[in-house]
C-alpha cells in the first residue's frame, strides 16, 4: 500500500521534498562556511566525534528498552526514563560505600561489578513492577490509555524516588584507574569514554544476539510479530512481556551506571531529558528495531555533540550549543520526512502503528 | 495474591501489601510532612489520616473478597489479619530503625516520624503494643463497614470522605465560606486552628451521611419522576437546568472568590487547548506531542505585538488576538506538512521536536533582540472592552469563558460536519478513508490548522493573563498534559475534556497546598484513573460502546490493581 | 438546642468585644488593612517557592531556612504560634501567578516569603500586594524587580538576595583587577538569572579592557559540556565565567580538565552553586575556582550553627545555596512584624501598610548573610559580595570556604 502511493508524485511530495531541500541546502552551507573559517583543527572534529559515540552509546542503550517494548506491546513506555533512573541512584549508596570502604580503590573491577549488578536488579524490579501494577491490566484498552498510565506512572516513580532519597544530587565516586586520556595512535580519548562506548557496544552485541539466537529470544520475537499466534504455539505472552520489560530494564540499569561513570552526578529527575533523547533515537532508527535504535542513538549524539559547531557556527550565530536540540529535532524531521518510517523501520510502516 | 496464601490465612497478601504502601509512604516523607496539618485539631493529623484512610481502604479490600469466598466470619478475619499485617510491617521498620541508621541512605526516615507511629512513646513496647492495636481495630473497622448493608455503607463512606477532603482542603475552604456573610460563622465554628474542630468533623460527618442515605431511599422515586414528566415538562425542566446552568457560571467568581477563579481561569485555558488538541487527536487520531508550540505562537504573537518592553508594535489585545490565531493556523499548516506521511508515533515524536524546537528558539540568544530571551517579554497589557478591563482572574474568567464558547461551539458543529466524519473516517483506518475518496492531504491540514488556532487562542488569552511571556511556560510537559486531559477525560469527547480539565488541571491546584506531593498524587491519580476507569471520566458514546462489546471479562479486578498502584 | 446555644455565645463574645472596644482604644486603623489575631490564632506566614519539579531542590532548601528561623524563634512570635503554610510557584511566571493568588485569597496571612524564580516574582508580587501583602524572595536576583521604574504594584517587595547588577560586576572586577586576565568566555543556562549575570559580568568586563571571547548558552539538563567546552577553547580565553546552578555547573567544571586547552583557564561561578551539593556535583575539580558570594566570615558562627541545626533537623547539608537568604528573609518578616504589630490584651492587630513600612525600614538587622538594610525599592542585601576560591580541605569536607579569597571593598 505504501508503496503503491509512493510511485505517484503527488503535490505535497513535492511541497515535503522542497522543504527536505533547503534544510540539507542550510545545513550544507552552514557546514561549508564553518570549514571555510577553519576555526576548528581536525583535532578539534576528532574531539566531537568521540564525545558523540560516548554520549550516543547512552542513548542507543538506553532506546533498547523503548524499541523492545514497542515491539511487543506497541507502546511508549514513557516511564522507561525513570526505570532508567532508579538503578544508578539506588546503586550510588553501593558505590559510595565502597568508596568510603576503600573496597573502590583496592578492587574497582569487583566493585564496579557489583555497582552494575545492584544497578540493573533494581531498574528490572521496577520495569517488572510497573509492568505488572501499570500496563497488564490494560492490555486491551485503546492504545492512547497504556500512555497515560505510562505518563503518570513516570510522575508516581520520580517522586517516590525524591522523597527516599531526597531532591538533592548525589556524586558517583572518582574511579582513579578510568580518569586521564590516553591516545590510540593519534587519536586522544577518555579512558572511561572508551570504556563507556566499550561497554555499551558489547551489551548491545549481546542483546542482539539473545534476541536472534536463544530459544528465548525467538518466543520474544514470535510474541512481537503476532501475540495471538505466538500464544497458539505455546508461548506465554504474559511471561514474554514481563520478560522483555525486565530485560529492557536491565539494559536501562546497566546505561545508567554508565552514565553516571561519564557525568557522574545523579538525582531523581535526571531520567527525564536522557529517556527523551533515547525516545527520540528509538524513533529515528525506526522504533521497534533493535539496530535501528543502536543507529539511532549513536547518529543523535553525533548531532549533538557535532551540529551546533558544524552547521551554526559559519553563520555567525550566538551561543550555538542552546540551539543543540533544535538541530536533532530538525534532522529528525529530515529523516522522517525522507524515511517515514525512520532509518531501518520497514518492517512496522503498514501496520498501524 | 495467589489463592492458595489467602485460604491459609485470609487478607494476609493484601496485608502485606498494604504494609508496603504504608512503609513507602512513611519513607517518602508525606507522612511527616502532613502532620504538621489536622484534619479533625487535636484528634487526627493530615499524615495519621494518611496511613488510616490507605489502611481502611485496603483492609476494606481483604474483607470483600473474604466476603466472597467465604461469607461474613472470613470477611471479619481477612480484615483484621489485613490490618495487623499492615501495622506489623510499619512495627518492623520501626524497630529496622532502631537498629541501623536508615538515615544515611532514606532522607526521610526521621526520628520524629518513627516517634509519631509509637504514639509519641517513650518506650518502644507499649508504642509498639498501641500501633498493633489500631491496626487491628482498623482492620476490624474496615470489615465492619464491608459487612454493613449498602444503604448506611455508602452513608458512612460519605461521611467519611466528605469529613477527610474538607479536612484536606481546609486553607481553599475556609477563606470562601467565610466571606459569604452568615456561612462565615459557621465556617469559624467548623474551622479551629489548624482542622476541623471536633463538633464541626462530627457535624459534617452526619450531614454527609444523611445526604447520602436520603438519596438512598429517595433518589430512585425522584428519577421515576423526572422519567414520568410529559415531553413538554422534561423540555421545561431542560430548559430550567440550562438557565440555572449559565446563571452559575454568569455569578461563580464572585461568589467563589479570587482564588478558586484563577483555578477556574487555568481550567479554562485548558479547556481551549484540549477542545483544540482534542481535534487533532480526538476526532482526526493524530497524535501530537507538540502542542504546546501553538499556544507559545499564540502567546508570543500578543507578546510582541503588545509589549512596548519591545516596542516594535504597541497594539492592544484585540488588534493583536487575529494576529496571534493566524500565525498559529499559519503554523499549523507549515508544521503539518512535513509530517502528512508520518504515522503513530513518528507523528508523535515529530510534532514533540516541534514544540521544543519553538521553545528552543525563544529562548536562543541569537533572536533575543526580537523575542526577548532568557528575560521574557513583560508589560503585555490586559484585554479591555470600553472601560471594563479583564485585570484579575475574577474579570478574565468571562473572556476564557466566551473563548471556551465559541471554541466549543466550533468545534461541536464541526464534529458533525463532513469535514468532521472525514476525520473519523481517518481516525478508524487512514488507507480505506483514502480508499473512499476523503482527501486525506486536506482532511489532515485541516485538522492541525483548527486546533493551532484553539490553542493559539488560548496562548493569547493566557500572555494577557499573566502579563509576561517566558520559554520555561512552553515545555513539553504542558503538551503531555493536555493530552492526559483528553484521554482522562475520553477520548474524542469534549464534555470529557472540561471534565478531564478539572480533574487534571483544577485539583492540582488545589492541591498547590500539597507542594512538594503534589506530582506524586497527580502521577498516582493519572495510573488509578485509567485503571479504573479505561474509557475516560465522560467517554463519547461510540467509544465506549466498542470499549465495552468485546470485553470477555468486564474490568478483571480493577479494585486491586488500583490499590497496589497507589501511593 | 446547640444552635441556640451558639447564638447566646456568639452575642455574649459579641457584646464582650463591644465592651472592650469602648473600654481600649480601637484597633489601629491602617489605610489597606489590619490582620486581627486572636488569642491562640496562629500568626500566619506563607512561603511561594518552587518545591516541585526539576528545580525543586533549589526551593526545597529556601524553605528549609525558613524552618529553622522560626525553630530558633521557639515557633512562635509575640506570644502567638507561627503557622507556615506554602505553595509551589513551579519556577514560572503562571506557577507564580497561581500560587500569589491563592496566597492573596487568604484573608488570614500577614506575609509572604519567596518566590524562588524571578520570572515567577514578576507576575506574583504585584497580585500580592494588591491584598496588602509585602513578600521577601530570597533568590530573586533579575534587576527590573527593584529597579526604580519598576511601578507601585512592586511596592511590597523586598529581597535578601543580591540584585544581578552587583554580583556580575565584582566578578568582572575581580577577573581583572586581581586575576588580571585579558579575554573571558561566559556560559549561560537559559535562567533569568544566569542571562542577566553573564549580561553584566561582560559588560563590566569590556568596559575595564577586557575582550570577551564567546558568550556561549546550554541548557540546565545538559550533562555533556564537551562539545561546547571545546568550541570555547579554540579561542583560548584565560577566564570562564559560569554563574549557573549547581548541576550544569558541576558538569562544567568536571569536563573543563577534560577538554585540551582550557586546563589552566581560570574558573568562576557564583552564589548559585556557592553550596555543599556543588562540591558533591563537582568534586576535586572545583578546586582552585572562584565564587562570588556574600561575606559569610563576619557571621561565620551563626553560620556553623544553622549548618548544626540543618543537619539534625534533615539528616542532610543544604542542598542548594539559598538557605541562608531564606533564613534572613524570615527574620526581617519575624522582625517587622514585632514592629508593626499593636497588642490590644490579648488580641494581636497587624496592619498591613505598617508592616510593610516596617520591612521597607529594616536597617542594621544582623542576618546570616550580612547585615540586611533595605534601600527605597526593596533591595535588602549586604551589599559587600566577596570572591572565595576553593580549596582540597572544603571540598573534602564539603563546607563552603570560611573566608573570603578577595575584597572590593
Amino acid at each position: 500500500m505504501a508503496r503503491l502511493t509512493r510511485r505517484k508524485l503527488t503535490p505535497t511530495d513535492i511541497v515535503m521534498w522542497t522543504i527536505g531541500a533547503i534544510l540539507i541546502a542550510l545545513i550544507l552551507w552552514g557546514s561549508i562556511a564553518t570549514l571555510a573559517r577553519g576555526a576548528y583543527s581536525l583535532d578539534h572534529w576528532i574531539d566531537f566525534t568521540i564525545f558523540g559515540l560516548a554520549q550516543g552509546s547512552i542513548y542507543a542503550l538506553i532506546a533498547m528498552g523503548y524499541t523492545m517494548v514497542y515491539g511487543v506491546l506497541r507502546m511508549i513506555n514513557f516511564a522507561h526514563s525513570e526505570v532508567f533512573m532508579s538503578g544508578p541512584y539506588t546503586a550510588y549508596y553501593v558505590a559510595a560505600y565502597f568508596y568510603r570502604s576503600g573496597l573502590l580503590e583496592a578492587h574497582p573491577v569487583l566493585s564496579m561489578t557489583m555497582v552494575f549488578l545492584v544497578s540493573m536488579a533494581v531498574s528490572t524490579l521496577i520495569a517488572y513492577l510497573l509492568e505488572m501494577i501499570a500496563y497488564r491490566p490494560l492490555r486491551s484498552a485503546p492504545r492512547l490509555v497504556p500512555l497515560i498510565t505510562a505518563i503518570g506512572a513516570s510522575f508516581f516513580l520520580q517522586y517516590v524516588f525524591r522523597g527516599l532519597y531526597g531532591s538533592g544530587f548525589q556524586a558517583y565516586p572518582v574511579i582513579r584507574a578510568l580518569e586521564g586520556p590516553m591516545y590510540i595512535g593519534p587519536v586522544r580519548i577518555l579512558k572511561f569514554q572508551l570504556l563507556v562506548i566499550f561497554a555499551a557496544a558489547l551489551l548491545m552485541i549481546a542483546l542482539y544476539q539473545f534476541t536472534q539466537r536463544t530459544r528465548l529470544g525467538r518466543a520474544l520475537r514470535s510474541v512481537s510479530e503476532d501475540k495471538e499466534a505466538a500464544a497458539l504455539m505455546g508461548v506465554d505472552v504474559d511471561r514474554m512481556i514481563s520478560m522483555t520489560f525486565m530485560i529492557g530494564g536491565a539494559a536501562a540499569g546497566a546505561a545508567g551506571v554508565l552514565y553516571a561513570i561519564m557525568f557522574k552526578q545523579v538525582h531523581f529527575f535526571m531520567g527525564f531529558i536522557p529517556g527523551l533523547k533515547a525516545f527520540t533515537a528509538a524513533v529515528l532508527g525506526g522504533i521497534g528495531n533493535i539496530p535501528g535504535a543502536m543507529l539511532g542513538g549513536i547518529f543523535l549524539g553525533l548531532v549533538e555533540s557535532i551540529g551546533p559547531s558544524l552547521f551554526l557556527d559559519g553563520l555567525g550565530i550566538t551561543a550555538p550549543y542552546q540551539l543543540k536540540d533544535a538541530i536533532a529535532f530538525t534532522m529528525l524531521v529530515l529523516v522522517l520526512i525522507f524515511r517515514p518510517t525512520g532509518i531501518l523501520g520497514e518492517r512496522l510502516a503498514v501496520k498501524k502503528a | 495474591m495467589r489463592p492458595e496464601t489467602s485460604e491459609r490465612l485470609p487478607g494476609l497478601s493484601l496485608g502485606l501489601v498494604a504494609g508496603a504502601c504504608l512503609v513507602l509512604l512513611t519513607l517518602i516523607g508525606i507522612v511527616e510532612a502532613f502532620s504538621q496539618r489536622e484534619i479533625v485539631s487535636g484528634v487526627l493529623s493530615m499524615g495519621e489520616g494518611l496511613l488510616l484512610f490507605t489502611g481502611l481502604f485496603i483492609a476494606y479490600l481483604a474483607a470483600d473478597r473474604g466476603l466472597r469466598s467465604a461469607g461474613a466470619g472470613r470477611a471479619l478475619a481477612a480484615g483484621i489479619v489485613c490490618g495487623v499485617a499492615a501495622a506489623a510491617l510499619l512495627g518492623g521498620l520501626v524497630l529496622l530503625s532502631r537498629a541501623v541508621n536508615l538515615r544515611q541512605v532514606l532522607i526521610n526516615a526521621s526520628p520524629a516520624v518513627f516517634q509519631m507511629l509509637l504514639f509519641q512513646q517513650e518506650e518502644l513496647l507499649p508504642g509498639l503494643a498501641l500501633l498493633g492495636a489500631t491496626g487491628l481495630l482498623a482492620g476490624a473497622a474496615a470489615a465492619g463497614l464491608r459487612l454493613l448493608p449498602p444503604v448506611p455503607r455508602k452513608a458512612v463512606t460519605a461521611g467519611l470522605v466528605l469529613v477527610a477532603g474538607l479536612g484536606m482542603l481546609q486553607d481553599t475552604v475556609y477563606p470562601v465560606l467565610s466571606s459569604w456573610g452568615p456561612l462565615g460563622d459557621i465556617a469559624d465554628w467548623v474551622f479551629e486552628g489548624l482542622g476541623l474542630s471536633r463538633g464541626g468533623a462530627l457535624l459534617l460527618f452526619l450531614a454527609a451521611a444523611a445526604a447520602s442515605a436520603a438519596w438512598a431511599v429517595k433518589g430512585q422515586a425522584l428519577r421515576g419522576g423526572i422519567e414520568k414528566l410529559s415531553p413538554a415538562g422534561r423540555r421545561g425542566l431542560r430548559f430550567a437546568g440550562l438557565a440555572l446552568l449559565a446563571f452559575v457560571l454568569a455569578i461563580l467568581p464572585q461568589a467563589l472568590g479570587l482564588f478558586l477563579s484563577e483555578v477556574l481561569t487555568i481550567v479554562g485555558l485548558y479547556v481551549l487547548l484540549g477542545l483544540g488538541l482534542n481535534i487533532v487527536v480526538g476526532f482526526a487520531g493524530l497524535l501530537d506531542l507538540g502542542y504546546v508550540a501553538f499556544f507559545a505562537i499564540g502567546s508570543y504573537t500578543v507578546a510582541i505585538l503588545t509589549s512596548p518592553e519591545l516596542g516594535f508594535f504597541s497594539l492592544g489585545f484585540w488588534q493583536a488576538l487575529p494576529f496571534a490565531v493566524l500565525f498559529g493556523v499559519i503554523a499549523g499548516v507549515l508544521l503539518g506538512i512535513p509530517v502528512l506521511k508520518m504515522r503513530g508515533d513518528y507523528l508523535a515524536i515529530a510534532t514533540l521536536g516541534f514544540g521544543e524546537i519553538i521553545r528552543i528558539l525563544v529562548l536562543s540568544d541569537s533572536l533575543r533582540p526580537w523575542l526577548g530571551g532568557a528575560q521574557g517579554i513583560g508589560k503585555i497589557p490586559k484585554a479591555e472592552i470600553g472601560a471594563f478591563e479583564f485585570a484579575g482572574p475574577q474579570e478574565i474568567y468571562y473572556l476564557i469563558l466566551a473563548g471556551c464558547f465559541l471554541v466549543g461551539f466550533i468545534s461541536w458543529r464541526l464534529r458533525d460536519s463532513r469535514i468532521g466524519r472525514a476525520w473519523m473516517a481517518v481516525r478508524e483506518d487512514e488507507d480505506v478513508a483514502q480508499a473512499m475518496g476523503i482527501n486525506l492531504v486536506a482532511a489532515k491540514l485541516l485538522a492541525f490548522a483548527t486546533g493551532a488556532g484553539f490553542s493559539a487562542l488560548s496562548g493569547a488569552i493566557f500572555a494577557s493573563k499573566i502579563g509576561s511571556v517566558y520559554p520555561h511556560s512552553f515545555n513539553v510537559m504542558i503538551s503531555i498534559n493536555i493530552l492526559c486531559v483528553i484521554i482522562v477525560g475520553g477520548i474524542g469527547s469534549m464534555p470529557g475534556v472540561i471534565v478531564g480539565a478539572f480533574a487534571l488541571v483544577g485539583l492540582p491546584e488545589l492541591l498547590r497546598e500539597f507542594a512538594e506531593y503534589r506530582l506524586l498524587v497527580y502521577g498516582a491519580a493519572l495510573v488509578a484513573m485509567m485503571l479504573l476507569r479505561p474509557e475516560g471520566l465522560w467517554p463519547e458514546a461510540t467509544r465506549r460502546r466498542e470499549l465495552h462489546e468485546g470485553e470477555i471479562e468486564p474490568q478483571a479486578e480493577p479494585p486491586a490493581a488500583a490499590a497496589a498502584g497507589r501511593p | 438546642m446547640t444552635r441556640r446555644f451558639a447564638l447566646v455565645v456568639a452575642l455574649v463574645v459579641l457584646a464582650g468585644f463591644t465592651l472592650a472596644g469602648f473600654a481600649q482604644a480601637a484597633p489601629p486603623k491602617d489605610p489597606i488593612g489590619v490582620v486581627t489575631i486572636k488569642k491562640g490564632q496562629p500568626i500566619h506566614i506563607a512561603y511561594w517557592m518552587v518545591v516541585a519539579g526539576p528545580d525543586a531542590s533549589l526551593g526545597t532548601d529556601t524553605k528549609r531556612g525558613v524552618e529553622i528561623a522560626i525553630q530558633d524563634k521557639g515557633g512562635k512570635l509575640l506570644g502567638h504560634p507561627i503557622k507556615l503554610s506554602g505553595q509551589d510557584e513551579g519556577c514560572n511566571a503562571e506557577g507564580g501567578q497561581a500560587a500569589a493568588t491563592k496566597i492573596a485569597s487568604d484573608p488570614t496571612v500577614v506575609a509572604a516569603i519567596g518566590s524562588n524564580c524571578s520570572s515567577a516574582a514578576r507576575p506574583g508580587a504585584p497580585i500580592l500586594w494588591k491584598a496588602g501583602i509585602p513578600t521577601v524572595s530570597p533568590s530573586n536576583t533579575a534587576p527590573y524587580l527593584t529597579d526604580p521604574k519598576r511601578g507601585p504594584e512592586y511596592d511590597g517587595y523586598l529581597r535578601t538576595a543580591h540584585n544581578d547588577k552587583v554580583q556580575g560586576a565584582v566578578a568582572a572586577q575581580f577577573a581583572i583587577k586581581k586575576l588580571g586576565v585579558k579575554t573571558a568566555a561566559t556560559i549561560h543556562d537559559g535562567s533569568v538569572y544566569a542571562e542577566q549575570l553573564q549580561a553584566v559580568f561582560a559588560e563590566e568586563f569590556k568596559k575595564l579592557g577586557g575582550t570577551i571571547t564567546s558568550q556561549e548558552a546550554v541548557a540546565p539538563t545538559d550533562t555533556d559540556m564537551r562539545p561546547v567546552l571545546t568550541k570555547i577553547a579554540t579561542q583560548k580565553p584565560q577566564f570562564i565565567y559560569y554563574p549557573i546552578f549547581i548541576a550544569a555547573a558541576g558538569h562544567i567544571t568536571r569536563q573543563v580538565k577534560e577538554v585540551a586547552g582550557l586546563e589552566k583557564t581560570y574558573l568562576m561561578s557564583a552564589d548559585g552553586s556557592f553550596s555543599p551539593d556543588f562540591y558533591k556535583a563537582a568534586g576535586e575539580a572545583a578546586v582552585g575556582m572562584f565564587h562570588s558570594s556574600p561575606d559569610f566570615s563576619a557571621f561565620a558562627a551563626g553560620y556553623k550553627g544553622f549548618l548544626e541545626k540543618h543537619q539534625k533537623k534533615y539528616g542532610e547539608k543544604p542542598i542548594a545555596p539559598f538557605h541562608a537568604h531564606g533564613y534572613d528573609a524570615a527574620l526581617m518578616v519575624f522582625h517587622a512584624i514585632e514592629k508593626a504589630a499593636v497588642k490590644e490584651g490579648d488580641t494581636l492587630y497587624i496592619p498591613r501598610k505598617a508592616l510593610r513600612d516596617a520591612l521597607y525600614a529594616t536597617q542594621g538587622l544582623k542576618g546570616l548573610t550580612g547585615t540586611l538594610t533595605c534601600d527605597s525599592y526593596g533591595d535588602c542585601a549586604d551589599p559587600r559580595i566577596a570572591v572565595y576560591q576553593q580549596t582540597p580541605e572544603n571540598i573534602k569536607k564539603l563546607v563552603n570556604p570560611e573566608s573570603p579569597f578577595w575584597k572590593p571593598y
